[in-house]
């Protein structure tokens, strides 16, 4: 009754062969199987829960874990616009995550997790891929996985490493270096954030947000490089690197209006803080800020709402720096606003 | 669990996945392709030629169609059911050989999304063989063969292949009854019309039938993200979809849910439900069901999804700290109007149609080529199939049971395991046990249902006595009897993983009372459970084959009722009279 392949098949016979000739043409050692390369790597991808579930904005997006300690990189995001982010482990084990910054550049996010010894990509300045190039993407697609069940996996081919402004207009992203333009569909609701494996484990690269082109409405399957993952990290890093804001730095707002940036009224709880006008004279007017620029971070810190905005000024220190990072038609631009007087308060 | 297949090694697993791959994880390369890479792409092409002639393509009519994937060499076929849902009795269908052929639908399960057909014009159809599923694992090669877009002009299937991206996947019945639970989520394209064909491992045996995708907003085609209905689950309805039944899913009786401690305890329970019978109670954590470990109410879903109604599975539970183990008869996930209403309309069983239960196709004339092959009648797809079923059962228990076939009385003599000697009388008129404790007597002309004697047992005298009936008049003489399908010899094997030997299962109503009998495929009864009343716990008899003796005649008759073993009766004499004897002793 149970299938049995009748004795050795010649097919694996052969594909012995194959195998062998693979490591003697320079392949990596074929240690694993690719299932099992796909099992250790799952364990290195969570399943990222946060603000959405209403028509066409998902709840839910993927993270890898780049360090035994607990750092999650993702991608920003309206998922992580909740007070509440989940991290869901391979083994089922859920965090919950600290948004630790923002890198609107690469449109990137650092989360951490309380996780000790976790299992973690080791993310490095690595070669970038060529064109063909066989890679396994690891993600949250749809949400399928729940709990303890395994991120899905599919497989891949690199077709292109192009910047995605190649086409211009083509596709509208603040990141202006190449990405990895896949041949599959790997850029499915909840993908974003997930892992790009090569065939020996290695991380190489990380979805990215779902991208649609203006034009043709194509939906475009594409990662970040590992490269660029790596160093967007370092540079959230040494961010998270300063002391941490005191416990009532909460409750501290600061009001733009003192630096001449004139925010839309607040007229919701999560208002997009969008610039009505900038106060002729003031810091905000001489560094170029106008109107329907769209504050998405105060000193790498992220801000989705007018009230996001206002603590994140109160954190930065009287006499400190400030800069402010806005999109503006579709490009991200950071505007210097010099040091942050005192009072501002309210 | 794995050792019976070769090909489920690691190794061997690396391997085919190599050959299916090497060209493509090597760079590019000037000069010559290695032999062994041509090799392994051959190996591949070879491969998928032999596996694609099995499959179907599905055409019904101006509804569309879909595919199919032949599993036997007398035509019959699996497809999906939301495939020949609209399609109706018959169909036509295609194969690579580019001819048509006549089919008639066998068997629905539509909560499964399974539908079974057979087409007929040969007896020498190509087919694919059902693999083990749970062997499949991430990372694995596997290939579709179907008709996406139904553009298959030509009949020849389209092949697309990927890799399993992920197993044991549960996908919640979406706006329909259709639950794909414990499915194979593959990369291979999927598109509309891959519908009810095969999924394929790179042996090119059966692991599954594509079914679903996961499309949302980028319009009905693939993304990457196909379901397949594993092949073992479909092999454990295959009894009953040979059967011609409109199978129905299971239900504990009992929701789950998981509790903040992260237990999957139960969090309500119908007090009619066999589960609470046996003491499953509120807020008991659900540890396994069916011998799976259950960590999440997902799992618990995905294990129950994959089995019949009606089917008996182990089930593990703590309670204060402690583990028990229970046998649990799974309950109907639908009331049967429902379901029959649901195949009709298409519809969910919130939005009845005034003429739900008419088929519509089933008016036309069907075609002279199934004409002779399908029988109405309620409660089932296509009886016609029923009764071929039933047949073959009821040839295979004639065969076996020679000596016991014998009319007359029969008289059977031996030990009691707690000690002690027994006599058991059975006949047209009458039965009759002495046990050390006293005898009793059934009148065998009267109705059995009010009937559960001897004290204790739930109704053992009128279970042998329809087992006798069953020897000697056959099923159909018997009463109102059909063929239920298949269920595990021993449902405690489900608890050790892997295979389980599958036997048939005889349902009937006689006397009053309700009964199953279990098969096996020699064609010895080696069960009988009666039902004197519905909701209540049967009175099970198990009768283990004897070593010598007459054929057909049990060696140990044990009997159960409920938590309790009413007793184990070791046979050491069986006697056949040909006329009825009047012995001492009367009702107790």
């Amino acid at each position: 009754m149970r299938p049995l392949c009748p004795g050795r098949p010649p097919h694996c016979r052969r594909a012995l062969l194959a195998a062998v000739a693979g490591v003697a043409c320079g392949l990596p050692a074929v240690a694993a199987t690719p299932g099992e390369t796909i099992v250790a790597a799952a364990r290195k991808v969570v399943k990222v829960h946060g603000a959405g579930g209403v028509r066409g904005l998902e709840g839910y997006q993927t993270g890898v874990l780049v360090s035994p300690a607990g750092h999650v990189v993702t991608v920003m995001s309206t998922v992580l616009d909740a007070d509440e982010i989940d991290c869901v482990l391979d083994d089922g084990r859920r965090f919950r995550a600290r948004l630790q910054g923002v890198d609107p550049r690469r449109e990137l996010a650092l989360l951490t997790i309380d996780g000790d010894d976790l299992p973690a990509f080791a993310l490095e300045e690595a070669e970038p891929l060529g064109v063909g190039s066989r890679v396994f993407a690891l993600s949250n697609l749809f949400g399928v996985a729940v709990g303890d069940e395994r991120v899905s996996a599919q497989l891949g081919v690199v077709a292109a490493v192009v910047p995605l402004a190649a086409r211009r207009g083509a596709y509208e992203a603040p990141f202006r270096g190449e990405v990895y333009v896949l041949d599959c569909t790997t850029n499915n609701p909840g993908s974003p954030g997930g892992a790009v494996i090569a065939g020996d484990g290695r991380l190489v690269g990380v979805l990215g947000k779902e991208l649609r082109a203006a034009e043709s409405g194509v939906w475009l399957n594409y990662a970040l490089p590992a490269a660029e993952v790596w160093r967007s990290y370092r540079e959230l890093l040494s961010g998270t690197a300063a002391p941490p804001p005191p416990a009532d730095a909460a409750a501290a707002v600061f009001d733009p209006a003192a630096l001449g940036v004139v925010l839309v009224p607040d007229l919701l709880d999560k208002t997009p803080p969008f610039v009505e006008s900038t106060l002729p004279g003031s810091a905000a007017a001489r560094a170029g800020l106008g109107p329907d620029d769209l504050l998405v971070a105060v000193n790498g810190r992220a801000v989705s709402s007018r009230a996001a905005v206002r603590q994140a000024l109160a954190l930065v220190p009287e006499g400190d720096a400030v800069r402010i990072t806005v999109v503006r038609r579709g490009a991200i631009v950071d505007c210097d606003l010099g040091p942050r007087p005192a009072g501002g308060g309210r | 669990m794995t050792a019976s297949s070769p090909c489920a090694s690691s190794t061997c697993r690396r391997l085919a996945w190599a050959a299916a791959f090497a060209a493509v994880w090597l760079p590019p390369a000037a000069g010559d392709v290695p032999a062994q890479v041509l090799d392994a792409e051959r190996e591949r092409i070879d491969v998928i030629a032999r596996a694609a002639p099995a499959a179907v393509a599905i055409f019904a009519g101006e509804a569309g169609g879909g595919s199919g994937v032949l599993i036997g060499s007398d035509g019959y076929a699996l497809t999906n059911f939301h495939v020949v849902q609209p399609a109706g009795v018959a169909m036509k269908c295609g194969l690579s050989d580019g001819r048509v052929y006549d089919a008639v639908l066998v068997g629905l399960d539509p909560t499964g999304d399974v539908a079974l057909v057979k087409l007929v014009g040969r007896d020498d159809f190509p087919y694919a063989t059902l693999a083990d599923s749970d062997l499949v694992e991430v990372g694995d090669f596997c290939f579709a063969a179907g008709n996406p877009f139904l553009l298959a002009t030509d009949l020849r299937p389209s092949i697309s292949t990927g890799i399993v991206s992920g197993v044991h996947r549960y996908q919640f019945p979406a706006g329909t009854i259709l639950e794909y639970a414990d499915c194979l989520q593959v990369d291979a394209a999927i598109n509309p019309g891959n519908s009810g064909g095969g999924l394929f491992d790179a042996g090119g045996r059966l692991i599954g039938v594509n079914g679903r995708a996961s499309f949302e907003k980028r319009g009905r085609v693939n993304v990457g993200v196909g379901y397949a209905i594993s092949s073992n689950q479909i092999r454990n309805f295959l009894g009953c979809l040979r059967g011609g039944r409109l199978v129905d899913h299971a239900t504990l009786g009992a929701t789950v849910a998981t509790d903040e401690d992260g237990r999957v305890v139960v969090s309500d329970i119908l007090e009619s439900s066999d589960a609470y019978r046996r003491g499953l109670r509120y807020d008991d954590e659900i540890v396994a069901v069916a011998g799976r470990p259950v960590r999440t109410v997902n799992a618990v879903k995905n294990v129950l999804g994959t089995l019949p109604a009606g089917w008996r599975v182990p089930l593990v539970y703590r309670r204060a700290g402690r583990r028990s183990e229970m046998l649990v008869r799974l309950e109907a996930l639908h009331r049967p109007t429902e379901l029959a209403r649901l195949v009709a309309a298409g519809e969910e069983p919130d939005s009845p149609r005034p003429d739900a239960d008419k088929r519509p196709a089933a008016a036309a004339p069907l075609p002279d080529a199934v004409r002779d092959l399908y029988e109405a009648r309620p409660g089932f797809t296509n009886h016609h199939f029923n009764a071929l079923e039933r047949d073959r059962v009821a040839a295979a228990i004639a065969r076996a049971a020679v000596g016991g076939g014998a009319a007359g009385v029969w008289e059977l003599r031996g030990r009691l395991d707690g000690g002690g000697e027994f006599r058991i009388l059975l006949s047209d008129t009458r039965g009759l046990v002495d046990l050390p404790t006293g005898t009793t007597e059934v009148d065998a002309t009267q109705e059995l249902d009010a009937d559960r004697s001897p004290p204790g047992s739930g109704g053992m005298l009128a279970a042998l006595l329809l087992w006798r009936r069953l020897l000697v008049d056959g099923p159909v003489r018997l009463g109102r009897t059909s063929y239920w399908g298949t269920q595990p010899r021993d449902p405690a094997d489900l608890a050790a993983g892997g295979a389980v030997e599958l036997v048939d299962v005889l349902e009937t109503a006689a006397a009053a009372v309700e009964a199953r009998f279990a098969v096996a495929a020699d064609g010895g009864v080696i069960g009988v459970e009666l039902w004197p009343a519905p909701d209540s716990d049967p009175c099970e008899v198990r009768l283990e084959p004897r070593p010598a003796g007459p054929p057909g005649m049990p060696g140990v008759i044990s009997v159960r009722h409920g938590d309790t073993v009413f007793g184990t009766f070791t046979v050491d004499e069986i006697r056949f009279e040909p006329a009825a004897p009047e012995p001492a002793g009367g009702t107790s």
